[in-house]
């Protein structure tokens, strides 16, 4: 087994050079994806060995970034294209909602739009505003979307490779806070083995409380789960992996077993994931809870400026709050 | 520089009053047949390329055939949406030959991205002219193959085919297939309302630079429902294309030869590896926006009248007249096949079949859905559960 230590982006960065390497179609296009390698590296050094017409520089436009690669994978081909930030992503939110989503439904199945959005997303790196959003669930809440992230770099290196092959358009959002976080990836291992796209996975077994998180938010919480550990709980942290759909029946066979769970994002609370997550499992977990199911989350207002981020984004702190609070019912 | 343009000059609202149509509605027009009938025989665009047709009396035939064809069907969905049969229906009346100059330009392998009013262009495409009314009547969300009939989708969102055509015609490219006679094109369909949003423009910035295949076709009918032209643009649209750095010429929409020849030429021009062009095609929309509008608040009888006189049909039956290409069995014919074939449209129209429910959670993903799946089986469960449900 061919491990090697790599970054989150540098994982990212392998996962889409063996896209291009496997299948022709794939072309990676957006805003200084080519020459600089994206504002991140994150596709660096992939026009250099594929040339722009795999790897372009397109103009400075999401809508037409979003748009035109619509129009070529009508035209056969498999586009990933860059979004440079979150908070640039909204120009483009017509074409991602209106045409990428409903393309395959419109057409009575006739037509596949096989499109990544990449959109580095989340907080935690004193950006300016715009830089560090979580628009996770207005594409979430869109019929004919997927919706995944990584946590890991294995998981980077493989999913990426995964939503490529995938015929369904997806929004691949990247925890930009982790780019430059290290782990073990198994380079070799054939994508036809890889844990499923759209399933969620137990990143540290538990008995007494779960946690959902998914993203930026699963170091988190493991920081959480070895912090409650001192005090004798054992919290079991779920890494969601998958925002749409989500991976339910994980979610129910944790917390039937531990009767309680907290779901932790960085994105504002209303109308969020976590609401949407503590509804599924209330319904589906009724007799099993101990407590409601709690939220940790970031608050009802635009991201903050980067100096009261910390306070902003959940931290282990608030997340070992709501644990205790869910002992107090 | 054109008439009312406000250049660099000190402005103030007495000093430049504008005209009342503006210099967005100055007619420069590549004309090839006249409101009478009269042909001329070569045109020349703004960028000097000479625009000629030379149609044989049988394709002459065909193309009158076509036009009063497109208008019969359309005056036939208009008529069936009053009766309650469509939704909704959004008449091409005044724009045939615009679209059917156009659409009979495209060759088989050419792709063409329309709006919902592009009934006379899917007409040329081959397409059952029934599919459309499928989409306004509410029993699909518009049924033909867009890969088997080279015509993509209806889009209802203004302006956002434009880029799909855009990628489309950077596919064309990059698959190697420009540069020879054999060549294929794009075609971008859409209106004046629809230069104004940043989607057309986006598309026109990416054509250019990426020198893609593809044909912008706006057809100028004067009025985004409501809104006429001048609160849409302060130059002819055609103009805009310099900007972009591709040609721009306008046609007039009414001539179905020039509409014709104009689109050959650039779509033509595209396969040959000359990149973008737009062109626009000068009509009118002689009806509604849709039936769900009423254009007499917004427009005045005088003008639709001076349109009518532009008819894009009469003209060509008074060409086909005065050179003896047609005689009056020849045009009874093809009102008789007109009305034959609307007559067939309602028929069928009325026997089109609701739409079993459950085929609401077919085809929104193309590898599925766990949570769909469970959500398909709730709503059977539930269809079943009434007394006497024949699910």
């Amino acid at each position: 087994m061919a491990t090697e230590t790599l970054t989150l982006g540098k994982a990212l960065n392998t996962g889409l050079r063996r896209a291009l390497e496997t299948d022709p179609k794939v072309i990676i296009m957006g805003e200084d994806v080519g020459k600089l390698g994206g504002v991140f590296r994150i596709t660096d050094g992939l026009q250099k060995d594929f040339g722009d017409q795999r790897v372009i520089d397109t103009p400075l436009a999401e809508s037409g970034i979003i748009g035109t690669a619509v129009g070529l994978a009508i035209r056969g081909y498999r586009p990933v294209c860059e979004i440079q930030f979150d908070g640039f992503v909204y120009p483009a939110y017509d074409q991602i909602v209106s045409q990428v989503a409903k393309m395959h439904y419109r057409s009575g199945g006739r037509l596949s739009i096989p499109m990544v959005i990449r959109i580095p997303f989340g907080g935690g790196i004193g950006a300016v505003e715009h830089h560090s959003e979580s628009p996770e669930a207005y594409f979430a809440h869109t019929a004919g979307l997927k919706v995944v992230t990584c946590s890991n770099p294995q998981d980077a290196y493989v999913m990426i490779q995964q939503a490529i092959a995938s015929d369904d358009p997806i929004v691949f959002l990247e925890p930009k806070r982790r780019y430059w976080e290290k782990g073990q990836v198994d380079l070799d291992a054939p994508l036809s083995d890889a844990y499923p796209l759209h399933s969620a996975r137990v990143v540290r077994p538990g008995t007494d409380v779960t946690l959902l998180a998914y993203g930026p938010m699963v170091r988190t919480c493991l920081e959480a789960a070895t912090a409650a550990a001192e005090d004798g709980r054992e919290l079991e942290v779920i890494d969601l992996r998958s925002l749409s759909p989500l991976d339910l029946a994980a979610a129910y066979e944790s917390v039937k077993r531990t009767g309680r769970a907290v779901v932790v994002h960085e994105a504002p609370s209303n109308i969020g994931l976590g609401a949407e997550l503590a509804a599924r499992i209330t319904e589906e977990c009724f007799y099993s809870l101990e407590s409601p199911v709690l939220r940790v989350t970031g608050f009802d207002t635009p991201y903050p400026a980067a100096r009261v981020e910390e306070e902003y984004l959940p931290d282990l702190d608030r997340v070992l709050d709501a644990v205790d609070r869910t002992f107090g019912w | 520089m054109a008439k009312g343009d406000p250049g660099g000059t000190t402005r103030s609202r007495r000093a430049a009053p504008r005209s009342k149509k503006g210099a967005a509605g100055d007619p420069e027009l590549v004309q090839l047949l006249t409101p009478e009938g009269e042909r001329i025989d070569s045109a020349t665009g703004p960028d000097g390329t000479e625009y000629r047709v030379d149609f044989t009396d049988e394709e002459y035939r065909g193309l009158y055939r076509d036009l009063v064809l497109v208008r019969k069907l359309d005056a036939e969905a208009t008529a069936l949406q009053r009766q309650g049969e469509l939704g909704l229906w959004a008449s091409l009346l005044g724009q045939e030959a615009a679209q059917v100059g156009s659409g009979r330009a495209l060759r088989a392998q050419d792709m063409a991205f329309p709006t919902y009013r592009e009934h006379g262009v899917l007409y040329c495409r081959g397409i059952d002219p029934i599919m459309p009314l499928g989409l306004f009547r509410g029993v699909d969300q518009g049924g033909w193959d867009p890969n088997e009939f080279k015509f993509n989708m209806y889009t209802i969102v203004i302006g956002a085919q434009t880029l799909h055509a855009t990628g489309y015609a950077m596919g064309i490219t990059m698959d190697g297939k420009v540069g020879t006679d054999d060549g294929e094109a794009a075609i971008a369909y859409f209106g004046d309302g629809a230069t104004s949003q940043g989607d057309v423009n986006e598309a026109f910035v990416w054509a250019s630079v990426f020198n893609a295949p593809l044909v912008f076709f706006c057809q100028n009918n004067q009025y985004a429902i409501s809104e006429p032209l001048e609160r849409q643009t302060r130059v002819p649209l055609y103009q805009r294309a310099a900007g972009f750095g591709f040609p721009g010429v306008r046609v007039d929409g009414n001539d179905v030869l020039a509409s014709y020849a104009v689109t050959r030429t650039a779509l033509d021009n595209a396969r040959h590896g000359q990149g973008p062009s737009l062109i626009e095609a000068y009509t009118y929309r002689m009806g509604a926006h849709t039936t769900s509008d009423d254009p007499t608040r917004y427009r005045i009888a005088s003008e639709v009248e001076s349109w009518q006189a532009k008819d894009p049909i009469i003209r060509v039956r008074a060409f086909l007249e005065k050179q003896q290409i047609a005689d009056a069995t020849f045009f009874a014919e093809v009102d008789e096949q007109a009305r034959r074939e609307s007559v067939h449209l309602r028929e069928r129209v009325l026997s089109m079949p609701d739409p079993e429910p459950v085929t609401m959670f077919d085809n929104v993903y193309p590898n599925g859905s766990p949570l769909l799946d469970e959500q398909r089986a709730q709503f059977n469960s539930y269809m079943e559960s009434f007394e006497g449900s024949a699910h």
